[in-house]
């Protein structure tokens, strides 16, 4: 087993790369389906605001709530705005604060945790005391806290989800790193004469990354429902912005009176969102660690 | 045994105090005057500063610290804005019926899981297979506060079999006479069947969804573990041996393989305790979240610290007290200790 982990960073090979990936995808259909939808969200996301027929924000009272219709697809909200549209917009904010937020966690994390693992000692306790602390906490409730501490702003919110996520990438990192610590390939950086920061950077980093990338993916899943979960109790973004959480917010009060489409179309968003990244963090789990399939 | 309970309750120790340090530093990071922010947007400079000095925050910060966990040794939270009572005593009051809501969802995540779980593992690859993959990945992937709504709009707006979404008991029942403070358990022993069915009904909803959204972990743990004591030398001797295929599966593999479902159950309680928050605001369900998030949105700072705390503690209690299961269950685990 862990001979297979000690390994020296692969050489690039694109033949092999693309006959794993074609074997992993015709496999495992879903994991197509999932990269299928992932390119949708990135055009969205990218496009979204001039692709859209209606102005996310334009009201029109006289148009208040109707159901879907040929004019508007997803129907139209208590103010009148084209839901199809507000959802379309939505995904950019969304998926910036889902990115930001596990960009951050993987940099604090993944340095603080390949650190504590290569150096060990009072790096390590330091690393394992802060990550055992926030792991005491469940985490959509200090996340919670953390906003409700910080200041009600979307910047906060990408920062909250950053920290909770944060045992779970130093964890894995440390994992990685302590492993490698005595491997052949370190040993030998080490004899030729490299500083510990440069074989950290240099020949620890690079083999730690694959399983960090993986993680992310299978993060942003969970960051974005935890940035949506925040919106819809309230806190960070705040109307009249399209973002799905605060959509389905403000949707919910029609559910008990039959104006279904106002929270479903942007719950189903953020569902199928949420299902992309998490089908796909397992297919590129699959691609690259397939030892750690379940 | 006892001493390594006493052993594990110790490790509890740190984390107890990293929680209270946590909840003290978010109070400092408040933006802007902490005194200022307690007093409310209404009060003058004077009122301010008595507020400063009355919460100490005049004083040094190791202080103001030791104040906070004198403070929280007394049981004493500080004291809601918005409704002026005391932070702990509305806490008390609430959590009952978060902890029956939060109870009653693991029990439908693991009637769920557990079998969705043996069954995937008996047959890998097979279309239930797929289907438990498929249905743990959408369980995680529905966002809570959405597969409450769905519900809502199916059992109560469609078909009318649920009751409205508005709390624990409908208006024409009074509560239960309080033991527990559980409805379910307090009916029961008053001899209120009509009450009992009618806390039932309120719960089904909240609680299904809860389950939906916790079920992952556990299904794909019993899955896993199955497959692996599946494979061990003991299952094949017993099957070898003529046993049938449900003792094989039920009183051997089973009972090896529930022990790391167990250890997953700490998670599952992360995600409980946190999805506990969003659906008690989609089913206006009066427990500790909903107290939390009125709170928060009325930049009402004390109760939000003490839910933090609260949840926190509670959920540093389970994870003991799963640990302290695991060693009564598995003889190994004591002898390690």
């Amino acid at each position: 087993m862990t001979d297979l982990a000690v390994t020296s960073p692969h050489e690039w090979n694109p033949g092999a790369l693309y006959r794993q990936v074609r074997y992993v995808l015709g496999e495992n259909p879903i994991t197509l389906i999932a990269f299928i939808l992932f390119v949708l969200i990135v055009l969205a996301a990218v496009f979204g605001p001039h692709l859209v027929p209606y102005d996310p924000l334009a009201s029109n009272t006289a148009e208040a709530l109707r159901p879907p219709s040929a004019h508007h697809w997803f129907g139209t909200d208590q103010l009148g705005r084209d839901i199809f549209s507000r959802v379309v917009v939505a995904t950019r904010l969304d998926f910036l604060i889902a990115i930001t937020s596990v960009a951050l966690v993987f940099l604090m994390g993944g340095l603080a945790g390949v650190a504590a693992g290569f150096f060990g000692g009072w790096t390590d306790r330091i690393v394992g005391r802060i990550a055992d602390t926030i792991m005491a906490f469940p985490l959509f409730v200090l996340a919670m806290g953390i906003v409700a501490a910080l200041g009600n702003t979307v910047q906060n919110i990408v920062i909250a989800t950053a920290i909770v996520n944060f045992p779970l990438y130093a964890r894995i990192a440390r994992a990685e790193a302590s492993v490698r610590r005595e491997a052949g390939f370190v040993e030998a950086a080490r004899l030729s004469g490299n500083s510990d920061w440069r074989i950290l950077t240099f020949q620890i980093l690079p083999n730690v990354l694959p399983i960090l990338v993986v993680q992310m993916s299978l993060t942003m899943g969970y960051a974005i429902l935890n940035a949506a979960g925040l919106s819809f109790i309230g806190l960070g973004v705040r109307p009249p912005t399209p973002e799905w959480g605060i959509m389905v917010a403000e949707g919910a009060q029609f559910m008990v009176s039959g104006e279904w489409w106002n929270a479903t179309f942007p719950g189903a968003a953020l569902m199928l969102a949420v299902f992309c990244f998490n089908l796909l963090g397992d297919g590129l789990r699959d691609m690259i660690d397939p030892r750690r399939r379940t | 045994m006892l001493t390594m309970t006493i052993k594990r309750l110790a490790t509890a120790i740190p984390s107890l105090l990293g929680v209270v340090i946590v909840t003290f530093l978010l109070t400092r990071a408040l933006p802007g005057d902490p005194a200022a922010y307690f007093a409310g947007p209404a009060a003058t400079p004077q009122a301010i500063q008595e507020i400063r000095a009355k919460l100490g925050l005049d004083k040094p910060l190791i202080e103001q610290f030791a104040r906070y966990v004198v403070d929280l040794a007394h049981g004493n939270l500080g004291t809601s804005l918005t409704t002026g009572q005391p932070v702990a005593t509305e806490l008390r009051n609430r959590l009952p019926a978060s902890a029956e809501l939060t109870l009653l969802g693991l029990m439908v995540s693991i009637l769920i899981a557990v079998p969705l779980g043996i069954l995937a593992a008996t047959k890998p690859n097979s279309i239930i297979d797929h289907a438990c993959r498929l249905i743990s990945t959408l369980g995680v992937s529905l966002p809570v506060f959405f597969t409450g709504l769905i519900l809502i709009y199916v059992f109560y707006y469609l078909t009318g079999w649920a009751p409205a979404p508005l709390g624990r008991l409908d208006v024409f029942y009074t509560d239960p006479p309080h033991v527990t403070g559980f409805f379910l358990i307090d009916s029961l022993i008053a001899g209120q069947p009509d009450t009992f069915m009618a806390a039932l009904k309120q719960l089904i909803l909240p609680a299904l969804t809860l389950g939906i959204f916790s079920l992952a972990p556990i299904a794909r743990m019993t899955r896993a573990s199955m497959l692996a004591v599946l494979s061990s030398d003991f299952i094949r001797t017993a099957r070898a041996s003529g046993l049938s295929p449900y003792t094989v599966i039920i009183t051997y593999a089973f009972r090896n393989a529930m022990l790391p479902v167990i250890t997953t159950l700490g998670m599952v309680f992360s995600f409980l305790l946190g999805a506990n928050v969003l659906v008690e605001k989609v089913f206006a369900w009066p427990g500790i979240g909903s107290y939390a998030v009125e709170a928060l949105l009325a930049s009402d700072f004390a109760p939000v610290q003490g839910f933090v705390l609260t949840m926190a503690v509670l959920y540093i209690m389970l994870n003991l007290f799963i640990d302290v299961l695991f060693g009564l269950i598995d003889p190994r685990v004591r002898l390690e200790a």
